[in-house]
């Protein structure tokens, strides 16, 4: 029996763990990562949200469990657009660090 | 002490590692490892949590498929030996900082709320038979069905898009 708190608590800390990655590292490609783990994060709550609404009512709920898999859908379709734009933008700038990355203007 | 909270607190302790391992490895090879690990973690807490469909789906598509594409992405652009970069002085506390202040909030939240806080008992095993799974399909195949839709065409955007963004054209190649 593990309270749904601990859950809540749990995502949190990795969700404020993926905000200070984003804060803090200059890589890009870290900082996607950070991104990652802030979705990882909220779904992990979506699904204890999901288990704890199935005990209450008794029987079982697919809704939370199915906007988790959308939510992995789109997380896939955003690393593969951001990723290009990653290797796009190292072609031109020949560097990822984000501090690099101030003009607009190739 | 019973043993789902001495398993819970294993995985806890290892995702919250795993995550500290993220931020501050040198290396984005590391990172993207470390990041594998916190996935497979938090697949374990799906599976605990009675959702197994949703766990697969976390290790093909996330510790697979968009790890080895950004373990991809870091060999092919040689980032794995990025130079140290000069830091701003104020940005790494400011950053702790702020970062404190979301966990107090999501903290006060969480007690604020404690008391409504319901326990959650093993799934058990009825929810990892077939008949679960072809429940949830149904679902996704009658009342989720324009969302699916949506994603596939969502898929096949982002598909179009990166090759559309990575192409190099003529003429500019050699920049």
């Amino acid at each position: 029996m593990i309270p749904l708190s601990y859950y809540l608590a749990l995502s949190a800390i990795l969700f404020t763990m993926g905000a200070l990655g984003v804060l803090i590292r200059r890589n890009a490609l870290i900082v996607f990562m950070s991104i990652e783990l802030m979705l990882n994060a909220a779904n992990l709550a979506f699904v204890a949200f999901a288990r704890s609404f199935e005990q209450t009512t008794g029987q079982p709920v697919f809704t939370g469990q199915l906007f988790v898999f959308f939510v992995i859908a789109v997380a896939a379709a955003e690393v593969a657009v951001g990723l290009a734009l990653i290797v796009a933008i190292f072609r031109t700038k020949h560097s990822i660090d984000v501090d690099q990355l101030s003009s607009l203007k190739g | 002490m019973d043993l789902t909270l001495i398993l819970f607190f294993v995985l806890a302790i290892t995702a919250v590692a795993t995550a500290v391992g993220l931020l501050v490895s040198r290396s984005a090879v590391y990172a993207a490892l470390f990041l594998v690990l916190n996935f497979a973690c938090v697949a374990v807490f799906y599976l605990i949590l009675g959702a197994p469909f949703v766990a697969m789906a976390q290790v093909t598509v996330y510790a697979g498929a968009i790890m080895v594409l950004f373990l991809f992405v870091i060999m092919l652009l040689g980032a794995e030996k990025l130079p140290r970069a000069k830091v701003l002085p104020w940005q790494r506390p400011l950053a702790i900082a702020a970062a404190a202040v979301l966990l107090a909030e999501a903290g006060f939240l969480l007690f604020e709320r404690a008391r409504s806080s319901s326990l959650l008992a093993l799934p058990g095993a009825e929810a990892n038979t077939m008949d679960s799974l072809r429940e949830m399909a149904m679902m996704l195949f009658n009342q989720y069905l324009l969302p699916f839709e949506v994603t596939s065409i969502l898929l096949l955007v982002a598909m179009v898009g990166a090759i559309v963004l990575t192409k190099q054209v003529k003429g500019e190649a050699k920049s």
